[in-house]
């Protein structure tokens, strides 16, 4: 597939709609929960009851505007409309999103990787009731009739739309993380994508390397996870390049995404083209958010992951898209690495193990100090890399010295005279794997490193032992 | 018995609020066959209520200040658990689980409500010949028809059914029928009575309002529907003034403009004309200045009117699909069933319409035509905001004629240029009202505008009580 | 603006979710056109420096409190359902996929 797709480059803008943690629905007062049993989470509005009107959820402008924030967008003032079209999960038969004057426009997210990303815009919308397709396979197409539960109409939810900047699968992952890790941040979103609060649309298209103008896209739905948002993109790149090489072009469409059977499908052919009749919503009033309000909430705005991140190589003295630093700020341990940098632990070792061995429940808690001695032993040769990771294992569980769990580990430091002698002994005992490793296969070495492992009950630091077979390489043969 | 006697004499038990009630249920006995003022009569309910009051009295409270009026609701407004039907098939036996605010503002007044009133479905129309129910007769011709949307109202007030009545007023379903019923009739500044509970038409026009046989009970009737309601983001947050208080103040001195546009109209008729010259000669004997005023702008009023009104209409009107309430027609899938259920529910007016206001916003129109008619707006309320510079009110006819015979406008445009004198004032959101002044050459009723700033109703009121001291 | 056509009539009317007859279809589009054709004075205004009138009286930011109120009893609102099934509203095959 990657060889396929050599030559070309894949574009992609991806829209993100995530249901805002609010009490209450964007509108009414119903409670803005998941699970609760079918419509009775409703009322007059967000059943759109004649005469009922919609009132503005104060909490649900404030959490928008601070996700807005946290993408560096500007803040506009704003108008609802009426996106009108029929659908039974929809009571009124229109949504009411923001169109032409949304909140929050022209903005940018940094990814861990480096790579800025253009925000184009994050407006207020409320979201759809859901419909439960009864029948043989519960398949839209097969169903015999359907279900409608109103408890979701209505609540609050914020669409995030991109700019086409992203050019790869991984791009598209990383980006929909890094949003999820905002959007945690800032408290704006559960951002579950299982229980649907935070849904991912991707506009894929291709073009050949060099080209200036892009290609005509399609629009993927039915992304449940950030592995498939990553598998379609691929599969879709790889089926637009197919048919373009084939002398056929892409069609601009919604598809959808079929995770059993790792394709996309064409969505039905719409009989017209789409009209939705956009209007100011007569109901509400225009949004203009006082200065003051917008101060308030960038005042109360916490750290941003891309801060987190620059905080945590600024101390460690990396780049910010060292991968170690990503980890910690995704994981949450910055505070921790930080602090043990802070108390003079190594800054590469401290990295090092919140990326491989903090992977645990309880990592946080561990004391920065304790962590800052443990790099500190490791520098001085007092344990090796196997038996560290031992010592964190226990500081995690049970916190303590990590001098004292060594010392009762029975971690010693071997001196180099006892290394050397053992790795004499395997030498001799290995006599033929020994050749071959001076022969030039350099696998074989790994072969006699365990061996020295076994004989040593695991208190050899393994870089050392291939240091040191390394050396008697290259002295034998010369 | 006006309404502000009614509630003096109850809450002074000098008489009973079933007294009262049966006298006016007497009434609908006796002309409603006739009449068809209503698509309910609540008769159980109101009696209920009525004693509910009397007891109330007897035990030392006060029910407030309509305690024991009988009061009827266009039946547009929502009323818990009784039907609410809007005069179309469509939402024939709903009953919403909620009532309007305004509903619950009169019951807490001490209001006894007789029943919902028939209406132009939808309140599209200025007859009521659109009803699905069957059209109201005019209480003074029943050859005539009442006016529209609001007919039923207006007849019930001028029938004596109810004390009072309710209804909407989106392009003059308040003021045309009150001026051909012969009652007052108030449309208030957009935003003073809260909408809520009210089935939209088109949501940044439609205001409730009463009719009433007197000024003083209009102006009684808006202290207790007015005022700010949280569940109407387009609801006014300020204070109600006391509109009876100023009443009597008379109109020395208070500047009247006559709206040269209106004047000046084709299809005025001359009988209407003369009648409105001479309310602004009373005025003007009462002390007040009349002077010409002009609104050059609010003869784009009705093309404006008929293209804003719609779009919003056609948006409103979308949930009527046979999924939650109301009317279905069986069919094999969700869409054909929405279509099956909306042919069959609605008329054919309200088909019209939905139909123009959907054209109107369609894509590459939306500019020229509702786009076009927002900026008209603007114009209309620039115009009135310069003509407000020199005069406190503006005065001209309601209706271009009196009540006209069953079936005279059978032509969808001749039906819309009877609303070309109150339409304006819902374009720019600005109170007005009707006030019966004398009759026209047929004998039928004849109604004079009293058009306000906004939120200026107590100066309108004024004016208007003006007129009625002078017209009796 | 071009007059309204038949065509226009029919599309809107899908659009609309309505079904017209052949007749209806005929009067429709010469009622609309008529109505179309009075609102020419305003189509030809030249207002493009006049700001639009979306509201008659200028508010901005309406807000309520995040605060929870009493929903309304599920059974109330569904015996107002033409059809109803396991506390949910019932609807024929929903073939269109969601726009
Ligand atoms: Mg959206
Ligand atoms: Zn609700």
């Amino acid at each position: 597939m990657t060889n396929a797709l050599e030559g070309w480059e894949i574009v992609i803008g991806l829209e993100v709609h995530c249901e805002l943690a609010t009490q209450t629905k964007l509108f009414c007062g119903c409670p803005n929960l998941f699970g609760d049993e079918p419509n009775t989470n409703v009322c007059p509005v967000c059943l759109g009851l004649p005469g009922s009107l919609p009132v503005l959820n104060e909490k649900a402008v404030e959490l928008a505007i601070r996700l807005g924030q946290a993408l560096h967008c500007t803040v506009k003032p704003s108008v609802f409309a009426r996106k009108n079209y029929f659908y039974p999960d929809m009571p009124k038969d229109y949504q009411v999103s923001q169109y032409d004057l949304p909140t929050n426009v022209d903005g940018y997210l940094d990814l861990p990787s480096g790579k800025r990303v253009g925000i184009e815009r994050a407006h207020i919308e409320e979201d759809t009731g859901k419909n439960t397709h009864i029948g043989v396979s519960g398949r839209i197409h097969a169903a015999e009739y359907s279900l409608v539960d109103y408890n979701r109409a209505g609540i609050p939810l914020v669409e995030i739309v991109s700019r086409p900047d992203l050019r790869s699968a991984d791009d598209a992952k990383e980006y929909v993380n890094e949003l999820r890790a905002i959007l945690l941040a800032t408290g704006v979103s559960d951002a579950k994508m299982e229980e649907g609060s935070m849904r991912v649309d991707a506009n894929v298209s291709v073009r050949r390397d060099g080209d200036a103008e892009l290609g005509k896209r399609c629009e993927i739905k039915n992304l449940n996870s950030v592995r498939s948002l990553g598998r379609a993109i691929e599969y879709e790149a790889a089926r637009q390049v197919d048919l373009i090489t084939a002398g056929d072009r892409v069609h601009q469409q919604t598809r959808h995404w079929d995770e059993d059977a790792g394709r996309t499908r064409e969505g039905r052919s719409k009989e017209e083209a789409e009209d939705y009749r956009y209007f100011p919503e007569p109901d509400l009033v225009p949004l203009d958010p006082e200065p003051d309000f917008l101060e308030r909430i960038a005042a109360s705005m916490p750290p941003l992951p891309s801060d987190r991140r620059a905080r945590l190589a600024e101390a460690a003295g990396v780049e910010p898209t060292t991968m170690g630093v990503a980890v910690a700020v995704s994981r949450g341990l910055d505070d921790l690495a930080r602090a043990a940098i802070d108390e003079k632990g190594d800054p590469a070792r401290v990295l090092t193990h919140v990326e491989h061995n903090l992977a645990v429940e309880g990592a946080a808690a561990v004391e920065p100090g304790a962590l800052a001695k443990l790099t500190r032993m490791e520098v001085d040769g007092a344990l090796t890399a196997t038996q560290a990771k031992t010592v964190l294992a226990e500081l995690v569980e049970n916190g303590g010295d990590p001098e004292s769990i060594a010392k009762a580990k029975g971690f010693e430091a071997m001196d180099t005279s006892a290394l050397e002698s053992a790795i004499d002994d395997v030498i001799a005992a290995n006599a033929d794997v020994w050749a071959k490793y001076v022969a030039g296969n350099d696998k074989a070495v790994s072969a006699l490193t365990g061996q020295v492992m076994k004989a040593t009950k695991g208190q050899a630091d393994g870089k050392a032992v291939n240091a040191i077979f390394q050396e008697r390489r290259a002295a034998s043969k010369g | 018995m006006s309404a502000a006697e009614i509630a003096a004499a109850v809450r002074s038990k000098q008489r009973s609020a079933v007294e009262v009630l049966d006298e006016h249920l007497a009434r609908v006995r006796d002309r409603e066959a006739e009449i068809h003022a209503f698509n309910l009569v609540m008769e159980d309910q109101a009696r209920a209520d009525a004693a509910a009051i009397d007891r109330r009295v007897a035990s030392g409270d006060d029910p407030g200040p309509l305690a024991g009026v009988p009061v009827a609701l266009k039946d547009n407004f929502a009323t818990r658990g009784v039907p609410t039907t809007c005069s179309s098939r469509i939402l024939e036996g709903w009953c919403p689980p909620y009532d309007a605010t305004v509903v619950e503002r009169l019951r807490a007044a001490g209001a006894v409500i007789v029943g919902k009133t028939n209406l132009d479905e939808f309140a599209m129309g200025s007859s009521t010949e659109n009803s699905a129910f069957g059209p109201t007769c005019n209480p003074h011709d029943t050859g005539r028809v009442p006016g529209g949307s609001s007919g039923g109202s207006a007849a019930a007030v001028a029938a004596g059914f109810s004390a009072l009545s309710f209804g909407s007023d989106t392009g003059g379903s308040i003021r045309q029928p009150a001026a051909f019923c012969g009652v007052v009739g108030v449309k208030p500044t957009y935003g003073r009575v809260s909408r809520y509970g009210l089935v939209a038409f088109a949501s940044s026009l439609d205001q409730i309002g009463p009719f009433t046989s007197t000024v003083e009970d209009a102006a009684l009737s808006l202290e207790v529907i007015s005022g700010h309601d949280p569940m109407d983001t387009t609801s006014i947050p300020e204070p109600v003034p006391s509109y009876r208080e100023h009443l009597r103040e008379g109109v020395e001195g208070v500047r009247v403009g006559l709206i040269r546009e209106f004047f000046e109209a084709e299809g005025l008729s001359p009988d209407v004309e003369r009648r409105t010259r001479e309310a602004a000669a009373a005025l003007e004997q009462a002390g007040a200045k009349v002077e010409e005023a002009s609104a050059p702008s609010t003869i784009y009023g009705l093309s404006a009117y008929y293209l804003i009104a719609p779009a919003e209409a056609s948006s409103n009107l979308a949930r009527y699909d046979g999924v939650r309430y109301g009317l279905r027609v069986d069919a094999a899938t969700t869409a054909e069933m929405n279509t099956k259920s909306r042919t069959a529910g609605f008329g054919a007016e309200v088909k019209r319409r939905i139909m123009l206001g959907t054209y109107a916003l369609s894509a590459g129109y939306y500019d020229a035509y509702y786009g076009k008619a927002q900026r008209v707006r603007t114009l209309i309320l620039r115009d009135f905001d310069r003509a407000y510079e020199r005069f406190d009110v503006l005065l001209g006819p309601t209706a271009p004629s009196t009540a006209f015979a069953f079936g005279a406008k059978a032509d969808p445009l001749a039906m819309y240029l009877n609303d070309v004198f109150t339409i304006p004032s819902n374009l720019s959101g600005h109170p007005a009202m009707s006030v019966p002044f004398g009759a026209g050459d047929d004998g039928l009723p004849v109604g004079v505008q009293v058009l306000a700033p906004p939120l200026q109703e107590s100066m309108m009121l004024r004016v208007a009580a003006a007129l009625e001291a002078a017209a009796a | 603006m071009p007059s309204i056509s038949r065509d226009d009539v029919a599309h809107v009317a899908r659009l609309a979710r309505l079904e017209l007859t052949d007749e209806e279809l005929e009067l429709f589009t010469s009622q609309l056109a008529a109505v179309l054709d009075h609102a020419a004075d305003v189509e030809a205004l030249d207002v493009a420096d006049v700001p639009p009138t979306m509201h008659p009286y200028p508010l901005r930011n309406v807000t309520r409190p995040d605060e929870v109120r009493p929903s309304v009893d599920r059974e109330e609102v569904l015996a107002q359902a033409p059809s109803a099934e396991d506390g949910r509203f019932k609807v024929p095959p929903i073939l269109g996929e969601e726009p």
